[in-house]
């Protein structure tokens, strides 16, 4: 994972509320074996119509999405991630989040940034108002910024996802350089057995 | 201070060094063919090994079609996804029960069924339904594809420990209400975000009448609530189910492991971070109108209207109702529908087809619907046939299928098509689950199966 200190771009406000994982990556797209190329799936039901937001000329290229309340419950598919970020998103503003989501999210780098609802409609009606403000999203010291319009918000990580995000550092390794500990608990550890089922 | 099940559980399983971020041993990894493929190349790239093969079990379920085995996988991206768990689980010695093998099924069907998920455990899979395996004691919850390559890898989950909810079910449910409309009734309370950061555990006495198969139905929709996991502490009920089961111990073995199960609960005096109280004989038979699983009505009511909803929730009421083409005020009784579906990890066990087949029995689909059966796995298919339900469904018009998730989230061919309506035993009704534009209720296996004769939402009581 690349570590990630501020991200700096436009932003497009979804306004909608409980956007679920199947809607951001419908299941079709899940067979696919590899890990990249979901960008196209990317809310594929709602790109269709010409009207929706992401398909406005105004916000091409926004890295931020701003979203409603309980942004990607439902299936834990990381594909939902991979999509956000293949499309060129970089960071998810919303209210509050799926818990499995904000984790899925949290090892890839993709910022999740969690504000008070009026904090996030008040983002959206900036960002609909003129839709080339640039969004500030400072990982360091946890603020997002709008310089332009004078607008400012403190968030919260839990630090060691701060902490990961600016080191840009893989999971398994950190794990795997704890294999001593790793093993000394299943050294006294004795793990429920189905050895019967496997041999059938 | 007693402890709850959670802290119990997760006290036994985590290794948390000076300052460390907590790691969560992994006792059971479930692994199926489409959250897998990116994290067994995530070990290859980086020349990892599966650090405990024996702690992991494989088996494809999302993707395979519900057609007679000797019909081949058609679909042959779907075809790929299969093989590619195949050549994994041969790479790296992961026990795989693939299409068509006697053991195969559901992730969540087959787990408890084959004993493996066993109380007291951690048990993790790339699928959030992961919380079905609470219902035995188990702390089971769902991960994404990075942690499912962290789990090969380590055998452990970097982790934080979740708050704790009480959900207390007083009361017994009335006869003619299920598993199913109870946790509706919960999801509908709590709302798709009100689980979020907890791990709850159901209580009271409505849950211990429960049958265990109930008490899954009940913790694998503990996701719709927007939690990572549902429990259920051990009691006679969680090990007589487990007794005989292919994957635990015999004769006196087994008993000396269930007097140890039977710690496997939360003390007395413990205090849980939130409690939710729940009258069961409040509860009424449930089926949900809108795109979210909180989104729920009673079968003898009428679809919500928006003025009713809260401020907050109305834009997403009136989007809701738009997409399910449905009006305001007209009684649930009166909405057709097109495809009954009973199946998917919510209720696809024996005695949700026993429920069905009951209804069905001495009846006929509506010509107007296609009805499937899907049973969870090839065991549960197996019971149901030596029990004559195959017989009783076909006769009454069902088709009867091979297993797999199927219509469920629509990975195989069983697909609604756009505009169709169904009544569903699964457990999502978001836009487009279980096929694009497809429109779905999420109803208990009673209700499905009435329905599928009626055309209608129906009770069982309104078939003549
Ligand atoms: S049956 Fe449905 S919910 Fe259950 S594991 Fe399969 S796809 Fe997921």
């Amino acid at each position: 994972m690349k570590s990630v200190r501020v991200v700096e771009g436009r932003a497009v406000p979804l306004e909608r509320a409980d956007v679920d994982t199947d809607q951001i990556i419908p299941s079709e797209w899940l067979k696919r074996v590899e890990r990249t190329g979901f960008g196209r799936g990317l809310f594929s039901e709602w790109r269709d119509d010409p009207g929706f937001v992401l398909n406005q000329a105004e916000y091409a290229g926004a890295t931020i999405l701003v979203a409603g309340p309980r942004f990607g419950t439902g299936s834990s598919r990381e594909h939902a991630v991979w999509a956000l970020m293949d499309h060129g998103f970089a960071a998810i503003v919303a209210p509050s989040f799926g818990d499995i989501f904000r984790n899925n999210s949290s090892k890839q780098g993709l910022v999740i940034v969690q504000l008070p609802s009026e904090d996030v409609e008040a983002l959206t009606a900036l960002v609909k108002n003129s839709p080339t403000l640039l969004v500030v999203i400072d990982v360091v010291n946890l603020e997002i910024e709008v310089p332009q319009a004078n607008w400012r918000r403190p968030f919260v990580l839990d630090p060691s996802t701060q902490e990961r995000l600016l080191n840009g550092w893989d999971d398994i390794g950190l794990t795997l350089r704890r294999d001593e500990e790793i093993a000394a608990f299943e050294s006294h550890y004795a793990p429920p057995s189905w050895t019967g089922l496997v041999d059938a | 201070m007693g402890r709850t099940l959670y802290e119990k559980i997760w006290d036994d399983h985590v290794i948390a060094g000076e300052g460390e971020t907590p790691l969560l041993y992994v006792d059971l990894h479930l692994v199926h063919e489409v959250t897998s493929p990116q994290a067994f190349d995530g070990l290859r790239l980086n020349g990892r090994r599966v650090r405990r093969p024996e702690r992991t079990l494989a088996t494809a379920d999302h993707n395979v079609p519900t057609d007679p085995l000797s019909v081949p996988v058609s679909d042959p991206v779907s075809r790929r996804q299969l093989e590619a768990l195949e050549e994994n689980c041969g790479e790296f010695g992961v026990t795989l029960f693939p299409r068509g093998h006697a053991n195969q099924g559901i992730v969540h069907v087959i787990g408890p069924e084959l004993g493996v998920s066993q109380p007291g455990t951690v048990i993790v899979c790339g699928d959030s339904h992961t919380s079905t395996h609470g219902a035995l004691g188990a702390l089971a919850f769902g991960i994404g594809t990075s942690e499912v390559e962290h789990v090969l890898a380590t055998q452990t989950l970097v982790s934080q420990r979740a708050k704790t909810m009480a959900v207390t079910v007083t009361g017994r449910l009335r006869p003619g209400v299920s598993a199913k409309d109870l946790v509706l009734a919960i999801v509908a309370r709590l709302g798709t975000g009100g689980g979020a950061g907890y791990v709850i555990e159901y209580r009271g006495e409505a849950i211990r009448a429960l049958s265990v198969e109930g008490r899954m139905t009940v913790c694998n929709m503990s996701i719709e609530a927007g939690a990572r996991a549902g429990l259920v502490g051990v009691d006679d009920a969680t090990i007589d189910y487990l007794r005989g089961r292919p994957g635990v111990a015999s004769g006196d073995a087994f008993e000396a492991q269930a007097s140890a199960w039977r710690r496997f609960t939360s003390d007395d005096d413990a205090v849980f971070d939130a409690e939710v109280v729940l009258d069961a004989t409040a509860i009424v038979p449930n089926v949900t109108w809108g795109t979210n699983p909180s989104q729920v009505v009673a079968l003898d009511g009428v679809i919500p209207s928006s003025i009713d909803a809260e401020a907050d929730m109305r834009e997403a009421h009136e989007r809701a109702l738009a997409y399910m083409g449905l009006e305001a005020g007209t009684p649930v009784r009166d909405i057709a529908v097109d495809v009954v579906f009973i199946g998917s990890c919510t209720n696809s066990r024996i005695e949700d087809l026993r429920a069905a087949a009951e209804v069905a029995a001495g009846h006929h689909v509506s010509p107007h619907v296609r009805a499937l059966v899907v049973p969870g796995s090839h065991r549960v298919k197996a019971q149901a046939e030596a029990e004559g339900l195959d017989r009783v469904f076909l006769a009454a018009g069902f088709e009867w299928r091979e297993p797999g998730c199927s219509m469920c989230l629509g990975m195989n061919p069983d697909q609604l098509t756009p505009g169709q309506r169904s009544a569903s035993t699964s457990n999502r009704n978001f836009e487009g689950r279980q096929g694009r534009g497809g429109r779905t209720h999420l109803v208990s296996p009673a209700v499905a199966a009435a329905t599928a004769v009626a055309g209608r939402f129906a009770a069982p009581g309104d078939l003549s």
